[in-house]
């Protein structure tokens, strides 16, 4: 059961408060994309074991959509934070870097 | 003009922990920069309750002004006031970025109350009721068995419920069976 701390409330919601929203940091390819960055934007998702970056929403609470940086693995919870980034904030990238010195997603590490 | 009942008419269940229906209760949703002067004013005056703080809910008499998330307030007035506390809102706040509504039909208010009301509660949601955790005056919204519901403490026993209409029953009939199998003594 996952416990997430809500950037926007601050309550430390349970799993049964949320709603998962999958991966973050999507990039949106629209109107004028090619075939494969619109299909890559729809369908192509990232699932890593380790670590993850996901969107989450406080659906039974404040209703904010916001983000958390986890281990897919064992499920610890490195941060959560706004939702208005379009990339992990510095003090996010530094706790897992802290907890997973090696870690990388995408282009991030 | 039509009879206004609330969705329970009053209903109530005896025992250690008691579970009443509060009957009709007027509800103003507000949603706006809750930060702004001029919105938590005219909220006071509407209610007579000062500003809460983030996950609080702010009592005064029968009226109440409740936190419900960082752009939104629910405003607690006797039921006939609705309209002139609507009226006052749209008044101050006129020209601003901001919804005001009537959802006192829309929802129900449910009071639990007696010696261990807290962990009646407590059963049936995952919010920490532990005293140490959840204090009087705090507010939150979380969900009870399978639906929304939002509720507030307004002294050590009493606990205040607020869940949409459609679901009053359930909300009542979880509380009443939450209370008639007695405390697990996680609070006590």
């Amino acid at each position: 059961m996952l416990t997430l701390h809500c950037p926007y409330c601050g309550v430390d919601a349970d799993e049964t408060d949320l709603h998962a929203g999958g991966e973050a940091h999507l990039t949106r390819f629209g109107p004028g994309a090619s075939d494969d960055d619109f299909e890559g934007y729809l369908f192509t998702r990232k699932n890593p074991k380790g670590v993850h970056f996901e969107r989450w929403r406080h659906a039974y609470g404040c209703g904010k959509w916001f983000l958390a940086a986890r281990c897919t693995a064992t499920l610890e919870v490195f941060a959560t934070y706004s939702a208005q980034t379009v990339a992990p904030p510095a003090d996010v990238r530094a706790a897992i870097t802290a907890k997973r010195p090696d870690w990388s997603w995408g282009d991030l590490s | 003009m039509s009879n206004a009942i609330s969705a329970l008419e009053g209903r109530a269940v005896a025992g250690d922990v008691t579970v009443t229906d509060m009957g009709l209760q007027g509800m103003i949703s507000l949603r706006g920069d809750l930060s702004d002067k001029a919105l938590t004013k005219v909220c006071k005056s509407v209610t007579g309750a000062d500003a809460p703080k983030p996950l609080q809910m702010s009592v005064a008499g029968a009226s109440g002004f409740g936190w419900m998330s960082p752009d939104e307030a629910l405003l607690l007035v006797p039921y006939n006031v609705v309209r002139d506390g609507l009226a006052s809102i749209n008044n101050a706040l006129s020209g601003q970025h901001f919804l005001a509504s009537n959802v006192s039909d829309a929802r129900a208010h449910i009071v639990v109350s007696g010696a261990y009301a807290d962990e009646v509660i407590a059963k049936v949601s995952p919010v920490d009721m532990h005293p140490d955790s959840f204090a009087i005056g705090d507010f939150r919204r979380s969900h009870l068995g399978q639906v929304a519901a939002a509720f507030w403490k307004s002294d050590a026993n009493t606990f205040h419920v607020i869940c949409f209409r459609s679901v009053a029953d359930y909300v009542f009939d979880l509380l009443a069976a939450s209370a008639k199998a007695g405390p697990v003594g996680y609070t006590s």
